[in-house]
């Protein structure tokens, strides 16, 4: 099978779900930036949750869950984007080069350690990859993944196991496409909307999630063991969900400030470029934060979980400071 | 951050990809900025990595020492851990825990095994083995 979709862009971005969504939708004619997608579907978060491992360590996420951001361009953008799974994998494998042959390109959920385009030592077992399919060549099918800088190849029996691996989030040969637009506008109101919604995440009243998810972190780190091995490994595992799984660095904070300065020229709120400014200083701490627990499990430094609980307990200080102003900003 | 920051020292487990980032320009706009990643990214990845090879070698000296089957190496070998081996395969963690046990393991049937192999990616035969 030959099918290309000669209009389709491929676009780099930070992170894979608003990377697909803002491609997805500009190839449907509403231009819009992976920042946008990723402020105006109010992905930006905190949650610390003890009862989920990931790796053997809680899970640590920075932003809401998989297929939010997704969701929440229904919304703003008027859009029917039709979600299918598939009981028969063969059934899955026949509906995407259907949906391609007829001009779709395709976003699919799939599990990052079944993809041979991904290095080696990137490939984890986790469920919630999102890529797009853009066309098939004989066996390979043409993949946009949003944070690989060129479009890639992939064979259709390595697609295929990716699309259906098991277990936590499994994709269940989960593919979308959008069946209409209806705007192709992004509204001011629907800007603050989206932001006073991030404000009510990020300051409510749930113990892990948000600014005191972050307070409960740093209590949790404050109480590691420093002559228990796997404490570093604690220290290493937060930051490598900082840094390391797609956030466009310090935990999708420098990619939300990219989202403010967009949001000032559409609400005409100039005082959104000044907090824009004030999310890029809060990102530069949880830096900070990374590259002294590094130089921690780098043994360039005595490992003290005391003083990266203290940075941690500065980090949820400025945030609360901060989305409580943004609240009075979109007020 | 500014653009400048973005790390670029390079990172190997990155296998010469680039990564999106986000950083302020010279004029004060956010802009995408490829890098290569640094020293910070590389060590926690490292770090993650070494963590399930140690893991990995301790597995494979205990099946040496007929102290647990193949199947704990590979799942391992194969990044997963109890948890995640449960979550994949559908069993009980007692009962993988159970097929750790050589002469429990030397029983199981093709169907069980198959069921293994299949959800990390070798074959039956691979599964019964030490590579």
């Amino acid at each position: 099978m030959n099918v290309v979709n000669e209009k389709f862009q491929h676009r780099h971005a930070a992170h894979c779900e608003s990377g697909v969504a803002a491609t997805l939708l500009t190839h449907h004619g509403a231009a819009v930036s992976e920042a946008m997608a990723f402020g105006l579907s109010s992905a930006l978060s905190f949650a610390y949750l003890p009862f989920i491992k990931f790796a053997g360590f809680p899970l640590i996420a920075y932003r809401m869950p998989p297929k939010y951001i997704l969701k929440g361009m229904l919304k703003p953008f008027k859009m029917r984007l039709r979600f299918e799974t598939f009981k028969d994998q063969a059934e899955g494998a026949r509906r995407l080069d259907e949906l391609l042959g007829q001009g779709h390109v395709v976003g699919l959920q799939t599990s990052a350690f079944w993809l041979p385009y991904f290095p080696e030592d990137m490939r984890f077992h986790f469920n919630a990859h999102n890529l797009l399919v853009y066309g098939k060549e004989g066996d390979d099918y043409l993949i946009s993944d949003p944070v690989a800088e060129e479009p890639q190849r992939c064979a259709a029996d390595a697609l295929q196991r990716a699309r259906f691996a098991k277990g936590l989030m499994a994709p269940k040969g989960l593919l979308y496409y959008p069946e209409s637009v209806g705007h192709t506008e992004v509204t001011a109101d629907a800007v603050r909307r989206a932001i006073r919604k991030t404000t009510r995440i990020m300051l409510g009243f749930i113990p892990i999630i948000g600014v005191r998810g972050i307070r409960m972190l740093a209590n949790k780190v404050a109480k590691l063991d420093p002559a228990d091995k796997l404490s570093l490994n604690y220290a290493g595992h937060i930051v490598r969900m900082q840094e390391e799984i797609g956030t466009g660095g310090a935990g999708f904070r420098f990619l939300y400030a990219a989202f403010l300065q967009e949001a000032a020229e559409i609400t005409g709120l100039p005082e959104l470029s000044v907090l824009a400014e004030r999310m890029n200083v809060i990102g530069d701490g949880w830096r900070e934060f990374a590259l002294k627990a590094v130089r921690m499990i780098k043994g360039r430094e005595t490992f003290e979980p005391k003083r990266l609980a203290d940075m941690l307990r500065s980090q949820a200080a400025q945030e609360e400071e901060f989305f409580k102003a943004l609240k009075r900003a979109v007020a | 951050m500014d653009v400048d920051a973005v790390p670029q020292e390079g990172n190997r487990t990155m296998g010469g990809h680039r990564r999106a980032m986000y950083a302020r320009g010279k004029d004060g706009r956010m802009l995408i900025v490829p890098s290569r990643g640094g020293e910070v990214d590389e060590t926690v990845t490292l770090q993650a990595l070494k963590l399930i090879h140690d893991m990995t070698e301790e597995a494979r000296a205990r099946v040496l020492a007929g102290k647990t089957s193949p199947l704990e190496y590979w799942m391992y070998a194969q990044r997963l851990d109890l948890p995640q081996l449960s979550q994949v395969t559908g069993f009980w963690k007692w009962r993988i825990r159970r097929h750790f046990r050589p002469e429990v393991f030397a029983k199981l049937s093709e169907e069980t095994l198959q069921r293994y192999a299949e959800v990390m990616g070798i074959t039956v035969e691979q599964l019964k083995r030490l590579p």
